[in-house]
């Protein structure tokens, strides 16, 4: 009985191993942004301040659960010859539909990123983890692996907002875009905004920012290589 | 007058790559040959003049008409999609050495945000089909230009001694970073 038991925790074990395993594989080895180089183009335009990048993680997590369900789901009904265009219809349609959402509840956040709510349909990381993942693989799995893959892409984002905004500004505000109860500002009274660079607010310094954390990553990814050696 | 001020102002002012950061995959991903480089910048004007020509009057008299216009984007990517296909098609069959080039980067510019970008933008912003053809056709020119040019960085990039954590992507980046800058200083211009 106990031993059969315990058989039964070990492969719930296992199967939370690999379950765990999808999950952190996107936010750490594969991040989207760091590692891949994928869907640049909101991680750059939004990232003026924290909260925008904090936003649309939040959007990308959403959209990114509901497209991997969705199509790993159907994945069986989708002829593989039309399989693409049937992808990005999905998306498209899941997309909209987040995207009057937040124009009826978070009017403020809908105005600041514009244009690329409905561009998270074109995001490559969406329509990468459908085709690379979400079509091969169960349900329950597609969903683990929609959010890990969003959460690494949201955490890199809001770290890049984050930066962006404490450099650029000075301080980081919050409760101005999102629907929040309450409004603070990080930082205020830390006489940061008299350095501010305001550059880092403009488009060039969310290309600076990039760069460098792209190559402190690289810069710790060989140390670790290098200390796996000796 | 103002037509001229318009393609001036969408493609060098309020840069695609640079100011609007649209499109940035392909801007990475294929600046590495100036040959590949001129082919995206081609392949890219043609899909965006040619979507919006198609998805102006789409949303005007289709989707305003029915009062769907939040179909927008679903309507829009698959006038997209098909015109990328078609383009793709008549790629292939005419120059073989310029598909192969660009490879795998083609059927990306259905999901190249530029274009979907570009076309949800003009019909945003209340503007005659001639000023958005022009708006279309200067900012595809934009990003062509910028393709260009980048592409050209960065053979000679690839030559020069960059501290090892830089190489490849980062240094990719603060070149860009440094032409926006100067770019920005255009911005009061018009």
């Amino acid at each position: 009985m106990t031993e059969a038991k315990q058989k039964v925790n070990l492969s719930v074990d296992n199967k939370d191993n690999n379950l765990l395993s999808i999950f952190t594989t996107g936010i750490i080895k594969e991040n989207s942004i760091f590692a891949m180089a994928l869907g640049l183009c909101p991680a750059l335009a939004i990232s003026q301040t924290f909260e925008s990048a904090f936003g649309m993680s939040l959007l990308v997590v959403i959209v990114l659960i509901l497209t991997n369900a969705t199509i790993s789901a159907l994945r069986n009904f989708i002829p593989g010859a039309v399989r693409l265009p049937a992808y990005i219809i999905i998306i498209a349609t899941e997309v909209t539909v987040i995207n009057m959402f937040v124009d009826a509840f978070a009017l403020d956040l809908s105005q600041a990123l514009g244009v690329f709510i409905p561009l998270i349909t074109v995001n490559c990381i969406v329509l990468g983890r459908a085709e690379s993942f979400a079509s091969k693989n169960s349900v329950g799995k597609s969903i683990i692996d929609g959010a890990g893959t969003a959460l690494g892409y949201g955490i890199a984002l809001s770290l890049i907002g984050f930066f962006r905004e404490l450099i650029g500004t000075g301080m980081i505000k919050i409760g101005v875009l999102l629907p929040l109860p309450f409004e603070f500002i990080l930082f205020e009274n830390w006489g940061l905004s008299k350095y501010a660079l305001g550059i880092f607010s403009q488009p060039p310094g969310a290309f600076l920012v990039m760069g460098i954390m792209i190559a402190v990553i690289a810069v710790y990814k060989n140390m670790r290589a290098q200390g796996g050696k000796k | 007058m103002d037509l001229v001020l318009l393609l001036i102002s969408s493609m060098i002012i309020n840069n695609i790559i640079l100011m609007q950061f649209l499109g940035l995959c392909s801007f990475f991903g294929v600046s590495t040959k100036v040959k590949t480089a001129l082919g995206m910048g081609a392949a890219v004007i043609v899909v965006i003049v040619i979507a919006t020509a198609i998805t102006y009057p789409l949303y005007h008299l289709v989707l305003v008409k029915y009062n769907i216009q939040y179909i927008d984007t679903i309507a829009f990517i698959l006038v997209i999609a098909s015109i990328v296909q078609l383009i793709e098609l008549v790629i292939k069959k005419f120059s073989q050495p310029l598909y192969k080039a660009l490879g795998v980067y083609l059927p990306l510019i259905t999901t190249n945000c530029a274009v979907l970008g570009v076309a949800l933008k003009v019909v945003a912003t209340p503007q005659s089909f001639p000023h958005a053809l022009v708006y279309a056709l200067g900012t595809a020119m934009g990003f062509a230009f910028m393709i260009i040019i980048f592409s050209t960085i960065r053979i000679r990039l690839e030559t020069a001694s960059v501290p090892k954590a830089f190489k490849g992507l980062p240094i990719a980046f603060i070149t860009t970073s440094l032409m926006s800058m100067a770019f920005l200083g255009l911005a009061g211009l018009i």
